[in-house]
């Protein structure tokens, strides 16, 4: 392939020849020696006071080697929040890396049993015995502000954590009076799990040499877990820490934050005289003790003109986020959400309203999409229920209140964040989406496919989702700024050293944990050094030898990652380019770079190839004057602006009126996420993330009973998508590049789980419409479609 | 106490001495260190785990080692032959049938076992035959694809997939 186009090509992944032949190395495949391995006792009460643990007869098994409780680490602080978004302040509360008085959800940690193997662990931890003394606990974000509610922290009165605003209240206030239509609507939008096929874990080993720790991790952000180790919770400095995540098996958020296991298995290495500490989740404790995702409940009205035009929205949320605060919890239904709420539609007025709850339930923070799914849902769900109520057609609905194509860079006034920064929509233009996405979904010919449906017994629905998302979540100054983001920057960088044979490695502070990290960087380094891509070697997720990044996830590897390592290469270019010209002795203004050469502007015979250049400069005895040896450049990025990619989706369902069974016959999505580095890689990216909101619209949901139990706590009680349950999916593209980048990219890695959702709903319910029914909530189980047909007043 | 079982492992006779309560998973990861083989759940749903026994796909958490005694077992690092991929392994690549890589050597096992019973599936039938293995990365869109790809180059190479089992 000519190195010219390797840059969005369908390249075969690169780290694939070791995951199909069993030579991945994840958490669990690490052994190294003198392993030992722990056991994490959790509560089985959703709320209590621990009056006292017995852990002596434990301490006595065979193999055991310690037991730890609370109090045995009351030195190490508590886990931080990074992100206070949202106007928490005095009542921020975090979890210990073990309980210590109380417990507050069920599976938080009380003790950890460190043994020669993880069987005599899990014996000897099931010899320690705690007495509890149960309290009442309270799992619904409603409910726990109600009076009388059990309370889970002195400093948050009826167990509000925050209070968030954004918007112009009056003027939206003043719209839906004075509107001719006005529609309300309570949406759930039901509490996840996650769910990487790889459960979480980490292994800790102190070295009593050097009194350093490294940290093996299923991390999506091993930097910033060092980061918040060093700084927050351990008080050890960071060049004593050393985190590297192996490979690992799929994230989608849950893999962002820092948990107890990360902190206490490198603490207790220290205390058993550097032997290596094993911690790895089973699923049971994945369902209970990694974090969860949405978990809201919406009040939402929208109002607009008889012809169709929306003039407000207006959406109070309460946010469910569990018993204490994740690493970056305040900022998902906040920052990430209701900045969201104008869609892709020029919506003059709206108010948002966020009470962030504490509830004796696992911590929820961000969840494939974090906050913009949810946003997503709120204004898709709300187009349609207007367009319903106004009785037009979804889809003119949403041609006419689109962004139009000429008003971009286009700034709705809720990405106004504080200090008046705001961030706009870069580019889009949305009507081609929609209308490819309903040209290939047959949407003109809806009444017949229905008439034709019904003639079989079934009830045949379609659903438009025109959703936008936010990418490449960086720019610093935004980010950073506190109450808004979380103090911090969100820039990436990238390390580039050419080798005396023209090979080339890059170093990326970004993480790979599924999405084609080794593949599109090398893609990304090969086109602009012009150099082979098999000879571009990409790595990462050590914080010993890559650049400091920020990690994956908000869909900014290759929007913010991507060109750190484009900006590294053209750095390494610049410095090639002056010592070509000191070979060819000619001007460096003279010399001219194309496809991996450099040569003479005028006479293109006079070639030096990058590689020659590379290996002048690593011998380096002739070097111009002052020219370090070496390519070896460093490039730091920080984005001015977020990237906004979107698209229409179009989901086709079929309902059984005898058993109330939705079957999803037909998916359409046409997707805009602007220059793609390897359109394989997206679309399997916009694969994997349909699914999981189409995974959300019609099974998933994580259930706790009203004392606190999870009741959905295994993969036999909690519906993950099957092969079986999902038709072939029809995709196609529209591409409007990013101004924000040189690259073009918007990225892709939420998109799909941002549309699909709302899309499958709004067909459930356009299904439904015979019977009268507007809305259901999330999931539309086969007994709730069938209850809400046989409850409606309407016979078909 | 333990118990002597015999178990040939892509193709390697192994002697055993194993403790009756041990999964065949855990003897194939822990005592044989062949670790490409996964575990994703406990209650036997995701498939991670899954090997061929005797030709046949086994969620290896669910069987017990001894019960295993004297069976030929393929596990993933068995699937390639003399450094060549095995036409599931060249689908799963040239497809992109894989993300995260953490269900896929399950995935082909249980592809392996399809296709040697049923060397020309329809999709509708490859979905069926991987309904016990999650996934949560590809939305199973190109697994199909994947195994599909492999069903073809199987017909086309004339390796049957039995070989491999
Ligand atoms: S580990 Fe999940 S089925 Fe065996
Ligand atoms: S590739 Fe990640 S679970 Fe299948």
């Amino acid at each position: 392939m000519a190195t010219t186009d390797v840059l969005g090509a369908r390249i075969k992944r690169r780290e694939d020849p070791r995951f199909i032949t069993g030579g991945g190395n994840y958490l669990d495949d690490i052994k190294l020696p003198g392993m030992t391995h722990a056991v994490v006792l959790r509560s089985p009460y959703a709320h209590a006071r621990i009056r006292s643990i017995d852990t002596s007869a434990a301490r006595t098994m065979p193999g055991v080697l310690a037991v730890y409780a609370g109090q045995d680490l009351a030195g190490v602080n508590a886990l931080p929040c990074a992100w206070a978004a949202g106007g928490v302040q005095n009542n921020l509360n975090t979890p210990r890396v073990l309980a210590i008085d109380t417990v507050r959800w069920t599976g938080d940690g009380v003790a950890m049993v460190v043994a020669e193997t993880r069987e005599q662990a899990v014996d000897a931890a099931e010899a320690i015995s705690v007495d509890y003394e149960p309290l009442p606990a309270v799992v619904d974000a409603e409910k726990a502000t109600a009076p009388g509610a059990p309370q889970l922290h002195e400093n948050a009165p009826n167990n509000v954590c925050m209070h968030w605003t954004v918007g112009d209240a009056e003027g939206t206030a003043r719209a839906i009076e004075s509107a001719e239509i006005v529609v309300r609507q309570r949406i759930v939008n039901q509490r996840l799990i996650p769910n990487p096929m790889e459960t979480r874990g980490a292994i800790g080993r102190w070295d009593p040499g050097t009194d350093e720790y490294t940290i093996w991790m299923t991390s999506q952000a091993p930097h910033v877990m060092r980061l918040l180790i060093a700084a927050f919770v351990l008080g050890v400095p960071e060049h004593k820490i050393r985190c590297i995540s192996p490979d690992v098996g799929g994230g989608f958020g849950s893999k962002i934050f820092l948990y107890a296991d990360m902190v206490l298995t490198a603490w207790a290495s220290k205390q058993l005289g550097g032997r290596p500490v094993k911690f790895v989740e089973t699923r049971r404790e994945n369902y209970l003790a990694t974090t969860h995702g949405r978990d809201h409940i919406t009040d939402l009205e929208v109002a607009g003109t008889k012809d169709g035009t929306i003039t407000a929205l207006r959406v109070r949320t309460k946010a469910n986020l569990g018993a204490y605060l994740s690493t970056i919890a305040p900022g998902i239904p906040t920052t990430l959400y209701g900045r969201l709420l104008s869609g892709v539609y020029a919506i003059p007025n709206i108010y948002c309203e966020v009470d962030g709850i504490y509830t004796n339930t696992a911590m929820v923070d961000a969840y494939r999409g974090a906050g913009r799914p949810e946003a997503t849902y709120v204004v898709e769900r709300a187009v349609d229920l207007f367009a319903r109520e106004a009785g037009l057609d979804p889809a003119e609905v949403r041609r006419r209140n689109f962004i139009p194509p000429d008003a971009f860079p286009y700034q709705p006034a809720v990405l106004i964040g504080q200090a008046g920064y705001g961030l706009p929509y870069d580019s889009g233009n949305y009507r081609p989406a929609l209308e490819r996405a309903l040209e290939m979904a047959g949407y003109t010919n809806l009444a017949a496919a229905k008439a034709e449906a019904r003639a079989r017994g079934k009830y045949l629905g379609a659903g438009i989702s025109s959703y936008i998302e936010i990418c490449g979540v960086a720019p610093s100054k935004w980010i950073g700024l506190p109450g808004e983001g979380w103090g911090a920057g969100l820039w990436e960088s990238a390390n580039i050293r050419m080798h005396l044979t023209g090979k080339v490695v890059v170093t990326t502070g970004s993480q790979n944990h599924g999405q084609g990290h080794e593949t599109t960087m090398a893609q990304i380094v090969a086109a602009e050094l012009g150099v082979p891509f098999e000879d571009v070697l990409v790595e990462h997720s050590d914080t010993q030898g890559t650049p400091f990044g920020y990690g994956t996830y908000g869909s900014r590897s290759a929007a913010v990652g991507g060109v750190a390592a484009q900006k590294a290469a053209l750095k390494i270019k610049e410095k090639a380019r002056r010592l070509a010209a000191h070979m060819l002795e000619a001007s460096p203004d003279d010399v001219v770079f194309e496809a991996g050469r450099f040569y003479v502007k005028g006479s293109p015979d006079k070639v030096k190839t990058v590689q020659e250049v590379a290996l002048a400069a690593s011998v380096g005895y002739d070097l111009p004057e002052g020219m370090e040896p070496f390519l070896d450049e460093t490039a730091y990025y920080d984005p001015p602006n977020c990237t906004f990619p979107f698209g229409t989706h179009v989901a086709i369902v079929e309902v059984d009126e005898e058993t109330g069974a939705v079957d999803l016959v037909r998916y359409v999505g046409v997707d805009d996420v602007g220059r793609k580095i390897n359109p394989m890689i997206v679309d399997g990216q916009l694969h994997g993330g349909i699914v999981q909101g189409v995974g959300q619209a019609l099974w998933e949901g994580a259930v706790y009973g009203d004392d606190g139990q999870l009741l959905s706590g295994s993969m036999l009680d909690y519906a993950l998508p099957r092969a079986s349950w999902l038709p072939t999916f029809e995709l196609d593209e529209t591409v409007t590049p990013s101004p924000v980048n040189p690259l073009g990219v918007k990225g892709a890695g939420e998109a799909g789980t941002i549309g699909s959702a709302a899309a499958v709903v709004n067909a459930v319910v356009d299904a439904l419409s015979p019977f009268g029914i507007r809305h259901l909530d999330m999931p539309l189980s086969a007994p709730k479609v069938w209850r809400a047909i046989h409850a409606s007043e309407v016979q078909s | 106490m333990t118990e002597a079982i015999t178990l040939v492992v892509n193709g390697v006779h192994h002697e055993l001495e194993v403790e009756p309560r041990r999964m065949l998973v855990q003897v194939i990861r822990e005592d044989l260190d062949l670790t490409g083989t996964h575990i994703g759940c406990d209650t036997s749903q995701c498939g991670a785990c899954t090997v061929l026994v005797d030709g046949q796909a086994v969620k290896s958490c669910t069987m017990l080692a001894v019960q295993a005694d004297g069976s030929s077992i393929t596990t993933i690092e068995g699937m390639a032959n003399d450094g060549q991929l095995h036409p599931l392994q060249v689908g799963f690549w040239e497809k992109h049938g894989l993300q995260c890589g953490f269900c896929t050597p399950g995935m082909i096992m249980a592809a392996a076992d399809l296709l040697a019973r049923n060397p020309d599936p329809t999709d509708q039938e490859i979905r069926h035959a991987i309904e016990g293995n999650v996934c949560r990365c590809t939305g199973y869109q190109n697994i199909v694809a994947a195994i599909r790809e492999a069903a073809s180059l199987m017909a086309a190479g004339g390796t049957s997939a039995g070989a491999a089992g």
